[in-house]
């Protein structure tokens, strides 16, 4: 069996490396905020790497020049005032300049004020419900039926044959381009948390309390994303898909959910 | 039997200075803070050995997408378990042995100031961690929660849960009373003419941290409690149905958690603050803004613990503040770095393997402190948060960070322990082997998590694939690499004799008593002046 693995594992890696796209960095999104996000994110990088590359310079030139096999002699300074200050102060500045605009992006990102549609979103162990708030369409949503089969030990499904093994699912949220959507979140069991990378959106769902945040996507498409707080033994199994569709699209599909929805409401 | 040697016999009696007991006595009841520290430093190795074969459960899981060996509920018990026993088990008391065995020596006392309880506080550690493992075998599996223990989570926990509760108490326990010995006998047993800013860094950082052991441990105890009793007693302190909050618990953990954070890292600085000076034949650049720095971070610890909940929904002003406070902390982190670079420069550098170990956290745990920045930055934050980019970050300053520096303070110190000198050899195959596994296991995690891998998974969609294969590899790697220091270790008496100053550049205290150290010192105190005066 364990044999077995690794030269399935060994295998893997072979064709893997030739055909996979490598995702290196995070995504830009498809929202203003997560290209602000992803802006933020590569210009702090890119202060590390400039901060790295003088720091770790400096390093590497000493550990090649001053060692004892050079014939270096120690020198006997431990103290200088003014470097001290220097290396305190150039720190300080740097932080300033990265702490503007994170702060701007910052609170643009808790603006939840005049949303143009509210979902309510409700977490169990290991499901999602979504509640259109105006528009009386609630469903649940749980991952898709391919990826249950397949995800069971010694299920005999190779999960590579499996299209987007775990993060696909069966009811997903359909939002209109161009909205600002506002999300209400909350739990039944245990505290969950709603993860979109494009959207650059994640919200603890938390039972007892509302939380809320909000996106307003540019483009229309299929983006995916997990539960991503530890929410027990199928945390890795609740996924999350989100639709964006033209305005228009939209109301149709309002159209055909209504009723089911009116009915679950009145039911209540 | 001639007259002398009955002098010399009553002489011995009198000073109370025979050797150890023999057999298991001399362990169980020691009160000998080099046998204490010994037994402080093999344990946290076993614990290490143990968290590290559940690490290699979940890298073996983890190899390829879809569950190949575990259910995902054996799999959360194992990311708890490995985080409780290398938090708790291997970190933290390697640290405290380092402390036991080198504090006096560094100071000039002749043991710990509290022996007894510096008995209890170790023989506490092995009933702790085993009643924690123990739980891996009653019904409902070991604590599955993580290792921050947040409700109702970890209310779902079975039979294990009042045995967590048990053993995190009894932890803290442990913690406490090795913080209040700590801060006893550097206050109270330094040699007359060491003055507080004349200690050795290694003292320093432990005094530093002995205090944050005090001030979190007890908030820690509270947490836990309060979860047992909402569990069993019927109060509802975080559970939101009886009118309670599950955030309060994530914002008393984190008072706890961020402090705790540091109490991992300080020492370290303080070994290596030790070892570079030494290797590189140089003073330490910047002895007291040192101190200043390692006291402004211990400071600025109290102050961040709501950045590791950016996404719980706090106010805004709370959120920027918390993002600036956690963002200062990049400038006293700094000063320490450029203050080793500075002591290494226009030194005389040699490539010992304590020494390489050194120069690795320096760089390693750099790395480390800049995914740390970039996760300062609450937006971007909302986007690394509870990834593979977060375990990328503390694996960086917790592996390459706290426990290279063990592993350098281990190489350091061995031959004052031993009287013996390591093969030197083996040592560097260990070093070189670690460092290359180690980053070839986390350093993939970055890209992970920024792909958009949630942390504590068990199975993950194709796209994650390969990454996750090259990060598995690597964890074996370093697993088996850890084998060659046990290795060491075992012929770790079989090298050279060693000298009582064994470095070429070695200064203070401890490098004045004979190697092996015998197993009483400084009877009478020292001048601490004389040890320094090596780069003078």
């Amino acid at each position: 069996m364990i044999r077995k693995s690794f030269w399935g594992l060994v295998g893997l890696v072979m064709a893997s490396t030739a055909s996979a796209e490598w995702a290196l960095n995070m995504p830009k999104g498809v929202t203003d905020l997560s290209a602000e996000t992803y802006d933020l994110h590569m210009m702090v990088f890119w202060w590390c790497v400039a901060i790295g590359v003088v720091v770790f310079g400096v390093m590497i030139i000493s550990l090649f020049k001053h060692r004892k096999s050079q014939g270096a002699e120690p020198a006997t300074f431990s103290h200088s005032t003014t470097a001290e200050v220097i290396w305190t102060a150039i720190p300080v500045v740097i932080l300033l300049l990265m702490s503007v605009p994170a702060a701007e992006t910052m609170i643009k990102l808790e603006d939840t004020r005049d949303p143009d549609l509210s979902i309510v979103i409700t977490a169990y162990q290991w499901k999602w419900h979504y509640k259109y708030q105006d528009e009386g369409v609630e469903f649940y949503s749980s991952l898709a039926r391919q990826s249950v089969d397949a995800r069971r030990r010694q299920s005999g499904v190779d999960v590579n044959g499996v299209e987007n093994y775990l993060l696909d699912v069966d009811n997903a949220l359909v939002v209109p381009k161009g909205a600002k959507v506002r999300l209400l979140m909350t739990s039944n069991d245990v505290i969950h948390s709603w993860w979109v990378p494009e959207l650059a959106i994640k919200k603890d769902a938390i039972p007892g309390i509302v939380n809320e945040t909000w996106f307003k996507a540019n483009e229309v498409g299929t983006y995916r994303g997990q539960c991503a707080e530890l929410c027990g033994k199928d945390h890795g199994y609740m996924p999350i898909v989100v639709e964006v569709v033209e305005p228009e699209a939209f109301k149709a599909w309002v159209n055909t959910r209504k009723d089911g929805g009116a009915n679950l409401a009145s039911a209540q | 039997m001639t007259a002398t040697t009955v002098d010399t016999n009553a002489a011995d009696h009198d000073d109370h200075d025979h050797g150890p007991t023999k057999g298991i006595g001399r362990w169980l009841f020691s009160t000998n803070h080099k046998d204490i520290g010994t037994m402080y430093l093999i344990f946290s190795l076993l614990m290490f050995f143990i968290g590290g074969s559940m690490a290699m459960v979940i890298r073996s899981e983890l190899a390829v997408p879809g569950l190949q060996f575990v259910h995902p509920e054996f799999f959360n018990s194992m990311t708890t378990m490995h985080a409780l026993i290398m938090v708790f088990g291997a970190v933290m008391p390697a640290f405290v042995g380092l402390a036991n065995w080198m504090i006096p020596l560094m100071i000039g006392a002749p043991d710990m100031a509290l022996p007894r309880m510096n008995n209890w506080s170790f023989w506490i550690l092995p009933i702790a961690f085993g009643i924690l493992l123990s739980t891996l075998l009653m019904p409902g599996g070991a604590p599955a929660g993580g290792w921050t223990m947040y409700p109702p989570l970890v209310l779902q926990t079975g039979d294990a849960f009042p045995f967590l509760i048990f053993s995190v108490h009894l932890m803290g326990l442990s913690s406490i009373m090795g913080a209040i010995n700590v801060i006893v006998t550097i206050i109270n047993m330094r040699a007359p003419d060491m003055t507080l800013l004349k200690m050795p860094m290694f003292v320093w950082t432990w005094l530093i941290t002995a205090y944050l052991l005090i001030a979190v441990m007890p908030v820690l105890a509270g947490a836990v409690t309060m979860l047992l009793t909402d569990q069993f007693f019927g109060t509802s302190f975080f559970l939101a149905a009886g009118g309670g909050d599950p955030v309060m618990f994530q914002h008393i953990f984190w008072f706890f958690g961020h402090p705790e954070v540091y109490i991992m890292i300080l020492p370290a600085f303080g070994v290596v603050s030790e070892i570079i000076p030494t290797f590189a034949r140089k003073k330490l650049f910047g002895h007291d803004s040192m101190v200043y720095a390692a006291s402004c971070i211990a400071f600025l610890s109290f102050i961040v613990w709501a950045h590791h909940m950016f996404t719980v929904g706090m106010p805004l002003t709370g959120q920027l503040f918390f993002m600036f406070a956690t963002m200062l902390i990049a400038v006293p982190t700094g000063v320490k770095i450029f203050n080793w670079i500075a002591t290494m420069w226009r030194g005389s550098m040699t490539f010992e393997t304590p020494m390489l170990f050194s120069l690795a956290f320096v760089f390693l745990f750099t790395i480390g402190g800049f995914s740390g920045l970039m996760l300062a930055i609450q937006p971007a934050d909302v986007q690394y948060h509870d990834t593979y980019f977060v375990v990328a970050h503390f694996h960086y300053v917790l592996v390459p960070g706290s426990v290279f520096a063990i592993m350098a303070g281990a190489y350091y110190w061995l031959p004052k322990w031993t009287g013996h000198m390591y093969n030197e050899k083996i040592g560097k195959l260990h070093f070189w082997t670690s460092t290359i596994f180690v980053n070839l296991t986390f350093f993939p995690m970055h890209f992970l998590g920024l792909a958009g891998m949630p942390r504590r998974i068990p199975d993950y969609s194709t796209q994650f694939t390969d990454f996750n294969t090259i990060a598995s590899v690597g964890a074996i790697g370093f697993g088996l690499s850890q084998l060659i220091f046990v290795w060491v270790l075992l012929t770790a008496k079989k090298g050279e004799t060693a000298t009582d100053r064994v470095w070429e550049g070695s200064h203070g205290l401890e490098w004045t008593v004979p190697s092996p150290a015998p197993w009483h010192t400084f009877t009478t105190p020292p001048k601490a002046r004389i040890a320094n005066e090596s780069f003078e």
